[in-house]
Parts: C-alpha cells; sequence; structure tokens
C-alpha cells in the first residue's frame, strides 16, 4: 500500500491537460416568448437540415428577449428544444438570468462581443435555408451512402461518420462528414471531411478536380489544387500539421 | 397512360421553347395527341414559336382560376389534328400559378392526351419548379458551354429532389438534349464537346442540336424547326423524338463536315 503510494507520488505523468479552446456553438436566439410558434418554426428549420440539428449543443440566448421569461416557460422551451435533437447547454444573458439558469441547472454564459455578428445560422453551414435535398441515401452503420450524383447545389452530410459517394460530385455541390470522405467518381465540387474537427478524417476520391478541400478546417482551394501533381488523379489527403498532404493512390 | 415530359435548362435562351415546339410537333406527327403547355407565365413565347399567336384568348391562368375552360383555352395546331398547345399568360406573372391549380388541369389533359409537354421558364423559382414537379421524364436542354451545364446540373439536382416522382421515392426519367452545337467551334476549344458535357452531367444523351439559321427562321416563321425536314437541326429533332420513344438511332452531326475543294475555292458556306 505504502509502496504504490509512493509510487503514485512519484508518477507525474500528467492525467488531464487543461487547455483552452474555441467552439462552434449553434446560439437559439429569443426574440419573443411564444412557445407555439417556436415549436412550429423550430420544426421547419429542422426539416430543412435534419442532419444537422442531431445532438447538437446550443445555446439559448435571452438577451434580445422582450418578454419576461420564468422557469416554467423555460423549461416548455428546452423540452422543444431536446423533441428536436437540439442539446441546450447554456444560456445566454445578464446577470439577471442567474436564478433561471440555476432552476434549470443550466450555465449561464455572459452575453458575447461577437454580437454584432448576429449568428443566426450554425456557423458550419452558412446557409442552411436554402439547401436542396440531398439525394436519398441508404442508411447504414454511422455512415453515409450515396450512390446518386451529387448536384450542384446539394449539400450531404454524414454527422459521426464516414462519407461515401459512389458517383460523380458536381460542381458547386457540398460534402461534408465528421469523418473520412469518400468518392468512387470525380470530385468537382467541396469536400470538407472532419468538419468537427477530427484532424485524423481523410479525404479519398478517384478524380481529384474539387473547388474545395478541407480537413478539420485546413483547406485548399482549386487554384492551389491543380498545381498538384495529383490534380485529376486518383488521390488520398490527409493533414499533416497544419497542411494537407496529396498522396497518390 | 399519359405521360408528362418537361423541358428544361435552368438558364435562359438555350432553347427550351425551341425544343419544346419540336418534340410536341415531332410526337404528334408520329400519331400521338400531345400538348404543349407553355409554363413561362409573363413571358409568353410558345405561341409564337408555333405560329398560333394570334388565335389566343384564353390562357393558362384563365383554366386554372376557372375563368375558362380546356376546350375554349387549347388551340389547335392547324398543320396537325393530333397537336394543341396551351398557352400562357403575357399579362399575369408566375405567382398566378399554384400547384394544385396545375395539378388539376394536368389531370384533365392527362384523359385526353398521350403526351404533355411541359415549355418550363427559365431559373429555378416557382414557374420552373411547378413545369416540373408533377413531370415522369425530363429533357434537360444544355448549350455546349460551363454556365449552362452548371445550371442543368443545378436543375437535374432539382429533379431528383423536389418533384413528385422524387417525393414518392420514384426516379424521373432524364434525358440529356444539346442545343447550339458547333463541331467546328469544339474542334477549335472554344466550346465543350458532347463527351465533356455527358461526363459532366452523367445522364443518357437524347440528342444533339447542330447550330443552324433554320432554327432562327423557323422561330421567325412561326414553323417548329422540325417540320423543317431538310435541314439539320429539323433531322436532328426528328431523331431525339424517335430516342425518347425509345428507338436506338445513332446520333448525326457531330463531325465537322470537311469543306469540299469547290467549296474551299469559293468560301461557301
Amino acid at each position: 500500500m505504502t509502496a504504490d503510494t509512493t509510487l503514485d507520488l512519484l508518477d507525474n505523468d500528467p492525467v488531464f491537460n487543461l487547455k483552452g479552446g474555441m467552439l462552434t456553438m449553434t446560439v437559439v436566439e429569443l426574440a419573443r416568448l411564444s412557445q407555439d410558434h417556436f415549436a412550429r418554426q423550430l420544426a421547419e428549420k429542422v426539416e430543412q437540415a435534419p442532419n444537422f440539428f442531431v445532438d447538437t449543443p446550443v445555446v439559448i440566448a435571452l438577451d434580445k428577449l422582450t418578454d419576461r421569461i420564468d422557469a416554467a416557460a423555460l423549461k416548455g422551451l428546452l423540452e422543444i428544444c431536446r423533441q428536436h435533437g437540439l442539446q441546450p447547454v447554456a444560456l445566454r444573458g445578464g446577470e439577471s438570468f442567474r436564478p433561471l439558469a440555476q432552476s434549470a441547472g443550466m450555465v449561464l454564459v455572459p452575453v458575447g462581443r461577437q454580437r454584432e455578428k448576429s449568428i443566426e445560422t450554425p456557423a458550419l453551414r452558412p446557409e442552411p435555408a436554402p439547401v436542396a435535398q440531398a439525394p436519398r441515401a441508404a442508411p447504414s452503420g454511422g455512415g453515409k451512402l450515396i450512390t446518386e450524383p451529387v448536384r450542384s447545389g446539394q449539400q450531404v452530410y454524414a454527422r459521426g461518420g464516414d462519407l461515401i459517394v459512389m458517383a460523380p460530385v458536381s460542381a458547386g455541390a457540398e460534402l461534408l462528414a465528421d469523418g473520412h470522405i469518400h468518392v468512387y467518381g470525380p470530385l468537382r465540387g467541396r469536400a470538407l471531411a472532419g468538419v468537427q474537427g477530427n484532424t485524423e478524417a481523410r479525404i479519398f476520391c478517384q478524380n481529384l478536380e474539387a473547388e474545395l478541400v478541407s480537413i478539420a478546417g485546413h483547406y485548399k482551394v482549386a487554384e492551389d489544387l491543380r498545381k498538384e501533381k495529383q490534380w485529376k488523379q486518383a488521390v488520398h489527403i490527409s493533414l499533416d500539421g497544419d497542411s494537407l498532404k496529396m498522396t497518390a493512390l | 397512360m399519359a405521360k408528362i415530359i418537361v423541358v428544361t435548362s435552368g438558364k435562359g435562351g438555350v432553347g427550351k421553347t425551341t425544343t419544346s415546339a419540336a418534340i410536341g410537333t415531332g410526337l404528334a406527327l408520329r400519331g400521338f395527341k400531345t400538348v404543349i403547355v407553355d409554363f413561362d407565365v409573363g413571358l409568353r413565347n410558345l405561341d409564337l414559336i408555333m405560329g398560333c399567336e394570334r388565335r389566343v384568348v384564353y390562357d393558362f391562368v384563365n383554366l386554372i382560376n376557372g375563368d375558362s375552360n380546356l376546350n375554349q383555352t387549347l388551340i389547335k395546331d392547324k398543320r396537325s389534328d393530333m397537336l394543341f398547345i396551351l398557352p400562357a399568360s403575357q399579362t399575369r406573372d408566375k405567382d398566378a400559378l399554384t400547384p394544385e391549380g396545375v395539378e388539376r388541369v394536368l389531370n384533365e389533359l392527362k384523359e385526353t392526351f398521350d403526351y404533355i409537354v411541359c415549355d418550363s421558364p427559365a431559373g429555378i423559382e416557382k414557374g420552373a419548379h411547378l413545369a416540373m414537379y408533377f413531370a415522369d421524364e425530363a429533357v434537360v436542354v444544355t448549350n455546349p458551354e460551363v454556365s449552362s451545364v452548371r445550371d442543368s446540373d443545378r436543375m437535374l439536382g432539382l429533379l431528383s429532389s423536389k418533384s413528385r416522382r422524387a417525393e414518392n421515392g420514384e426516379k424521373i426519367k432524364e434525358h440529356l438534349l444539346l442545343t447550339r452545337y458547333n463541331p467546328e467551334r469544339v474542334e477549335n476549344g472554344e466550346m465543350l464537346s458532347v463527351s465533356d458535357v455527358e461526363d459532366i452531367l452523367s445522364i443518357p444523351l437524347l440528342g444533339v442540336i447542330p447550330e443552324s439559321q433554320a432554327v432562327l427562321k423557323a422561330s421567325n416563321q412561326g414553323v417548329p424547326v422540325i417540320m423543317d425536314d431538310k435541314s439539320d437541326a429539323g433531322q436532328a429533332y426528328a431523331d431525339a423524338v424517335e430516342r425518347l420513344l425509345g428507338k436506338d438511332m445513332p446520333h448525326r452531326f457531330l463531325e465537322l463536315q470537311k469543306k469540299g475543294l469547290l467549296q474551299r475555292l469559293f468560301g461557301g458556306r
């Protein structure tokens, strides 16, 4: 026992690291209090991009709210959010909301300095509203399999997994995945792997003619891509430090 | 069972109305009772191309609003007993079209016609959406240049997601029609080739219509170009109609015609 304790004391390998990090979060900014309207409008948003809202952490912002909100009303709103797959984690607003936050068991975050940015839509997908519906996908494990061409204006997101496309991806189309992206056909649109920050994510394609490829936010556009000798070739793209590495397949 | 064919493109000025007129007329000439419906409310053109602009009394919007009935509104073509035109309204805009109204009119047309050819307006807004929403087959008209091809690609995406067939888990049969094709300019690298376009859009090729003076001439005379069976464009449209009906036809007018010695000497075209 004593020996163990001594050993433990000598063991200086850190068990954890404290790190400062920036997280992109969706903020639901309430303008007025109306449960019925909130439920309906949220349902419409979710319908436009169902994949996007699965287990999405959100901050409920009360600072723009004109009506008074009590614990019961807040509970109702949180319930609606959870029904649609959103996971409210914090309230945003002034100190006056602290008792309310405590009663709901949530964190109160101060009103940010970036208020002028007026985030209405999630930062990962700047324009979720006009997005065309993605081609039918066959559900599988954690990934997504697409067998129809992904056309200009369409967006496909494999949340929490890999995206496999067995058809051409046209210029103006966008592929997003939390994991890897595989394209068995020409890739002429955009491909963003590891969109939630997974630096191990990779992109594989049979024919690289992409407008943009990105892994965990590190990207290259066509202008640079076409200088690579793998342009229009089968290629495997991975993240090497801060830059994208292209390897012939 | 009546078939609804939408002629669409996304981009304007690529030859949708010319194609609608040619395909509609071609189907009628082959004995199918056909109606061509002009969905371009506010910018009606089909009546001009078909040469029936002076006989328009009622239009599509009147029909939807119940101001007129089918018999009053349909214009019978003078060249074929099997061909009818449903003109668009020139004085209204596309908001006058309602999904319920369009569906009712199309259902009514389905009872008597073999083919309903819908001439879509340009763009991807309401008019174009309604023109393709109820379609069974789509003819996507594309010029051999990049912006037209990209718009067609966008349109194909909408066909496979925002049409009724797509919503029911069925597929719209898609056909690619390449118009204004000029083999000489393709050879000079000024135009995309057939294989370039096929490669990008990856849908079956219905036909290639060569760029031709005959098209302009036919439009101005109000005669569908398919009636001009001496012209290359007319023949190419005729081939396309045969393919639409399931016949296997070789593609023509893809190669540059070698100029003969005399033509070269005298610079004739």
